[in-house]
């Protein structure tokens, strides 16, 4: 009992990050018509955000220390961080300490201007270009963005811990009566799950009770339509781009703490957060989000060793193989629309 | 000729002439000079040119014909490889047994594949296929490892029974392979002057094998089969109100395909014995459908100028390093020399993929149909007629959504 | 198939040979010569095959970095580092045999195909004379068979698994680095003065060749000094998030967590296990312990904080003290600003046995530098004393026992050294059963 409960805590907590980018994803698709290949690229971006953050506040001056020395045998140079110069051990340390929730306010404007202009400069000239073409060119693009990450960070992951107060976990079991450090749970996961929670409750709220989301999803319905109406969809679309780009930004800041980023991890959640938003059903946001989850804990119930002892190798497969089930026996994913992505 | 129009006999000429002369275009460097570096002519990277550009021809007979989008085919190609590898181990090194076995492993298995795939259209259809693909890379570098031999690839060894050839040469090493006696290792080398050329024989017979693959494929393009295809990717809803049931023409395609794969999958272990699992994982797949794309997706000629570009990129970018580049910009003074090289180093070397995807965005931002595109509008520059009737030579313009 | 130094005058030299070529083609027949690529004008080329793209970049890096410091030593040039140390003297900084040293380098990707394609470039087109690099055991292996088929030497570099020697051992392809077995040997005794003799061990363990040997290795190390293994769960290669396989173990009444895990999979699975809070458990009344039996420091980075504190083993580590370490890490430390890796130390020397070789073998040809090699004894290139066996190629040496430093006082200063294991109590006979069923075969020289 407490092992499954513990994977579906697992298993909400990977497909937290799954929705999230499929969220994204999906939105792209259903509003641009654009097979986005950088999708996993920004989620990458996102977690550079913290790590770069981490990095500014970290940049040090460095005294000489005579006393000690280094691996040369030259005198040991002791760095101090300027913040810590600035604003006093105290309080620079916190701020070091607190890089990953700092982060989330520079990725806003970093992953909106990102957004911006890569639908303006790039993703604009190819709302018509078949999706072979929006593969290749979003393809190349994510290509170009990871080399320029590892070009500045190098290809190792590098530790971008949460701040000290979320570190450990939390006891469920003593909560409920249960021996205690049965069932636990690190605070940064459970962090990530409601800041997940929260994000795509927003975007949904934002689609559903504002004007611009209306209208928005009235372009994903029937963009010919909208369009003639005479609204300009074009402007809307652009927010849209940088709305998701925002979205799997954030997921990847939050995510740093969980496991050090390098430069291809977007590469690493790419193709499954395609399997998601396919398998949610092409265009559909709830699909996504209910696709993200359901195979996030699918995939935590695999890899149980009583699992995969049965079945050798399942863990390796179960995402692709519930993602073949479901479309032999769901024609259009979950959640999906007839004639979307058919064609 | 050969059942072939002239367009398509004059291309047919080029491409024959083309590989043929390979060992020498590609070296179009003396071995001395500094520009050596981008010679392309030695028998590893000629023979993956041509096995390459098998594969992407027969990706494009599905993908640039139908429309449908895979993104398993490496699968194909990697079954192909196993099932020759298998075959060299047990039966004899020669490598015709096994360039068909592997065909016949990699039909078999795209008929499985495909059966099931092609119950689904558009990115259904895709998604479906990468999920298989992938379950085949994962399964085989994991538990399949008793047949694949999981990280380190399927090998040969000393002990295999082989058993109408011999487990190990009489001075103890594994037999090479061969095409009835002929070492794919063998060849000679022709030196002109401050030039070297290398005519291989494992080259060769990719080069007669593609050029039959390539002559295969026009007459797929040219023949009613292949405008049954076409009418698919234009509009398969008015196929089915014509009464006409498009999936046996559309599983046919995907077979061949399939089969072009295993084709290209045999000739890789028949050159090189070593089947790694690598080549079945998600990028492979990638990487085929993005060197359809770059050379002209539904063009005859394009697959193989994509493959050949990337094949080249992978090869030759990759192994400038920084030491090269200092000796080309000597001839600079020392600061503007760091410089320079300091600018291009990002792009060569351990930066090759940087230049991959830069080439990947500039020409699907510039010539939408690919290289073929731009030998297109070059042609036009020099002929200054008004652009003709592209729908001859290809399909790539054709505005309708390919996915 | 000679390459020879380009200059920026070859272009104009070459340019006035043509003349005079084109009238007199000259053929010949592949391999003429008395074995592959010898080199005949006068310079030498070794060919660098390392990781330059993919998640173990910054390991090839660094391989790379110890390859141009070793090329330099052997010209003569630099302070001549491990040159001075080696307690053989037959190089003299004048190159290999007189021979200038120039070298090539290929990126391997990490995949075996992309590895041998590489390899093979820089044996056909750029006539390189010895293969050496890799940072894992799949693309040691598959080069190294290459190596044997194509006639020209395979010095391997970072590669852990004990196929390599083991099943999967050529003639051509020899291994200065440790092994899963070795590991395991070193590091037996110190869990048990560390963590006692009744304990109960939960292995995690990447889902592949070099998993499953290392896993074998330390199982059978730690059962037979009295731990029992509870379980063994096989992690995907491609898994990222390993909280999945590391809540089970709260379940279990497991106090000991081995991850059988390299690089990217290892900053992972240790960061999750430290944040499910694994280190501050106590079960069966002693402390819940995780060890790491391959460290690279290189990747411990990765890691932060979690490494500190936690067993493993290492080849070789630069705050090592003996002479010829401390020349190592002096002249790679002066050059590039920081201490070198275990990867550039096994890459570094290798480089150095296999020019010493040539120079005693006095021959290019493979099979004389297979001769010079095989049971081969020497010192001074940090490890102390080593003999590179005749019976499966790889070296005998001391193991290091690692441990995450408390107090680190530099980025560089993760590990601190535990133990060093002597030779004697790792070596193992050359038919153990872990190491059975491969054949080295003869060496070819490609003639």
């Amino acid at each position: 009992m407490d092992a499954i409960i513990l994977q579906v805590l697992n298993g909400l907590d990977k497909g937290s990050a799954y929705a999230l980018i499929a969220l994204g994803l999906t939105l792209i698709f259903g509003t641009l018509g654009v097979v986005n290949f950088a999708h996993g690229a920004l989620f990458m971006l996102g977690a550079f955000c913290a790590v770069t953050l981490n990095a500014i506040l970290r940049l040090s001056t460095e005294t000489i220390d005579p006393s000690r020395t280094d691996f040369l045998g030259n005198p040991l140079k002791v760095k101090t961080p300027y913040v810590e110069n600035w604003f006093g051990p105290e309080i620079g340390g916190a701020m070091i300490e607190w890089s990953v929730p700092l982060a989330i306010v520079f990725a806003i404007p970093v992953m909106v201007a990102v957004g911006i202009a890569t639908e303006r400069g790039l993703i604009k000239y190819f709302y018509k270009r078949p999706h072979a073409d929006q593969i290749l060119v979003t393809f190349g693009l994510a290509i170009v963005l990871q080399e320029i990450i590892k070009y500045f960070f190098g290809a190792n992951p590098i530790p971008t811990p949460a701040p000290d107060a979320f570190i450990g976990s939390f006891d469920f079991g003593a909560l409920v009566g249960m021996e205690a450090g049965t069932i636990i749970y690190p605070y940064w996961r459970l962090v990530y799950f409601a800041f997940a929670a929260i994000v795509i409750g927003a975007v949904f709220a934002f689609l559903q009770y504002t004007t611009f989301g209306m209208v928005v999803r009235a372009g994903m319905a029937d963009r010919e339509t909208v369009g003639l109406l005479g609204i300009n969809i074009d402007k809307r679309f652009t927010i849209m781009f940088a709305i998701a780009a925002c979205v799997a930004g954030l997921a990847g800041v939050m995510y740093a703490p969980i496991n050090s980023p390098n430069y291809h991890m977007g590469m690493d959640f790419l193709v499954l957060s395609f399997v998601v938003v396919v398998v949610g059903g092409m265009g559909s946001l709830p699909g996504a989000v209910a696709a993200g989850f359901l195979l996030g804990i699918l995939e935590s119930f695999a890899s149980m060793s009583q699992v995969v002892n049965l079945l050798p190798g399942i863990n390796q497969i179960i995402i692709y193989l519930v993602a073949i089930i479901i479309l032999l026996t769901r024609p259009r994913g979950l959640l999906g629309r007839k004639g979307v992505m058919e064609g | 000729m050969l059942g072939l129009n002239n367009k398509d006999l004059m291309l047919f000429a080029i491409v024959i002439a083309i590989t043929l002369l390979a060992p020498v275009i590609l070296n179009p460097f003396p071995v001395e000079s500094d520009l050596a570096q981008f010679n392309a002519g030695y028998p590893d990277l000629m023979q993956r040119f041509v096995i390459f550009g098998i594969f992407a021809i027969g990706f494009n007979i599905l993908f640039g014909l139908t429309g449908y989008l895979s993104f398993g085919h490496a699968a194909f190609l990697g079954v192909g490889s196993y099932a020759g590898v298998w075959m060299m181990k047990l039966l004899t090194m020669n490598v015709v047994p096994a360039i068909i076995v592997s065909v016949i492993f990699a039909g078999l298995f795209s008929l499985l594949v495909g059966f099931i795939s092609l119950r689904r259209s558009g990115i259904y259809f895709s998604i479906l296929t990468l999920a298989f693909a992938q379950m085949s890379f994962s399964l085989a570098y994991s538990v399949l490892t008793p047949i694949t031999n999981g990280e380190t690839g399927l090998q040969l060894s000393l002990n295999d029974p082989r058993i109408l050839g011999v487990s190990q040469t009489a001075d103890g090493s594994i037999p090479m392979t061969n095409f009835f006696g002929i070492a794919m290792r063998d060849g000679f080398e022709l030196s002109m002057g401050g030039w070297l050329f290398t005519f291989n024989a494992g080259y060769y017979l990719c080069a007669a094998v593609m050029l039959i693959a390539f002559y295969v494929s026009i007459r797929i393009f040219r023949s009613p089969f292949g405008v049954m295809l076409k009418a698919v990717k234009s509009n398969q809803q008015r196929m089915l109100y014509t009464g006409l049931n498009s999936r046996p023409y559309t599983l046919a395609a995907f077979v061949i395909s399939g089969m072009y794969a295993g084709l290209a999958g045999g000739l890789m272990v028949a050159m090189d014995p070593l089947a790694g699992a690598e080549r079945m994982q998600w990028t492979a797949s990638g990487e085929v459908v993005l060197m359809t794309i770059l050379g002209g997706t539904g063009t005859l000629i394009g697959p193989v100028l994509g493959s050949g570009l990337i094949k080249y990129l992978e090869n030759i970018f990759s192994k400038i390093n920084d030491n090269i580049l200092h000796q080309w910009f000597s001839f600079l003074p020392d600061g503007l020399e760091d410089f320079v090289v300091a600018i291009v180093y990002p792009f060569i070397g351990k930066g090759w993929h940087l230049t991959l995807g830069i080439v990947f965005m500039l020409v699907v931002i510039f010539l939408p149909g690919g290289i073929v595109e731009g030998g297109q509008r070059i042609g036009r520059l020099f002929r200054r007629k008004p652009p003709e009737d592209r729908n001859n030579t290809t399909t790539a313009a054709a505005p309708s959504a390919a996915e | 198939m000679i390459k020879r130094p380009i200059s920026r005058r070859g272009l104009i030299k070459t340019a006035g040979v043509v003349g005079v070529g084109l009238a007199a083609p000259h053929v010949f027949i592949r391999n003429a010569n008395a074995f592959n690529n010898e080199p005949t004008g006068g310079t030498v080329t070794l060919g660098f095959n390392v990781p330059q793209t993919g998640p173990y970049a910054d390991e090839g890096a660094d391989e790379l970095r110890a390859y141009e410091l070793a090329v330099e030593h052997l010209n003569g040039e630099g302070d001549g580092g491990m040159l001075n140390t080696f307690s053989s003297k037959a190089l003299k900084g004048n190159g290999i045999l007189g021979k200038k040293v120039e070298f090539v380098t290929g990126d391997t990707q990490t995949k075996s195909d992309a590895a041998r394609a590489s390899a093979k470039s820089m044996i056909e087109k750029d006539g390189a004379i010895m293969i050496t690099g890799g940072s894992s055991s799949g693309v040691a292996v598959a080069v190294q068979s290459l190596c044997q088929e194509a006639g020209v030497i395979f010095m391997a570099g970072l590669t852990h698994s004990n196929d390599t020697t083991g099943k999967d051992k050529k003639a051509n392809g020899f291994r200065h680095f440790f092994n899963g077995y070795m590991s395991a040997a070193a590091l037996a005794p110190v869990l048990k003065n560390a963590y006692g003799t009744d304990r109960k061990a939960y292995h995690l363990t990447a889902d592949y060749t070099w998993g499953w040997t290392q896993q074998e290795s330390i199982a059978s190390a730690t059962e037979a000094m009295g731990w029992e293994t509870v379980n063994n769960v096989l992690t995907p290669l491609a898994a990222t998030d390993f909280s999945a396989y590391i809540t089970p173990i709260l379940q279990s009444d497991a106090d000991v967590l081995v991850l059988n895990h390299y690089g990217g999979n290892m900053v992972n699975s240790l960061t999750n296990a430290v944040q499910f809070g694994l280190r501050d458990r106590q079960v069966n009344g002693k402390n819940f312990e995780i060890i790491v039996p391959l460290y690279s420091r290189l990747m411990a980075k990765g890691a932060g904080e979690n490494v500190k504190g936690i067993f493993g083993s290492t080849n070789w580590h630069w705050s090592l003290e003996d002479e010829g370490s401390i020349a190592f890490v002096q002249s790679f430390g002066k050059k590039y600003g920081f201490p070198p890796s275990q990867a550039a130390h096994t890459c570094y020397v290798q480089t150095l046995l296999y020019a010493d070789a040539v120079e005693r073998g006095g021959s290019f040809n493979p099979c004389s530098v297979v001769e010079a090699l095989e049971g081969y004894e020497f010192d001074g290139l940090g490890n102390g004393p080593t003999l590179y066996r005749a019976d499966d190629h790889q070296c005998f040496k001391d193991v290091l026992v690692v441990k995450g430093k408390e107090n680190p006082t530099s980025e560089f200063d993760l590990l601190e050294i535990v133990e060093v294991t002597p030779a004697a109590q790792v070596t193992y006979p050359p038919d153990h059963p872990m190491f059975a069923g491969g054949d080295l075969g003869t060496c070819n020289s490609g003639a």
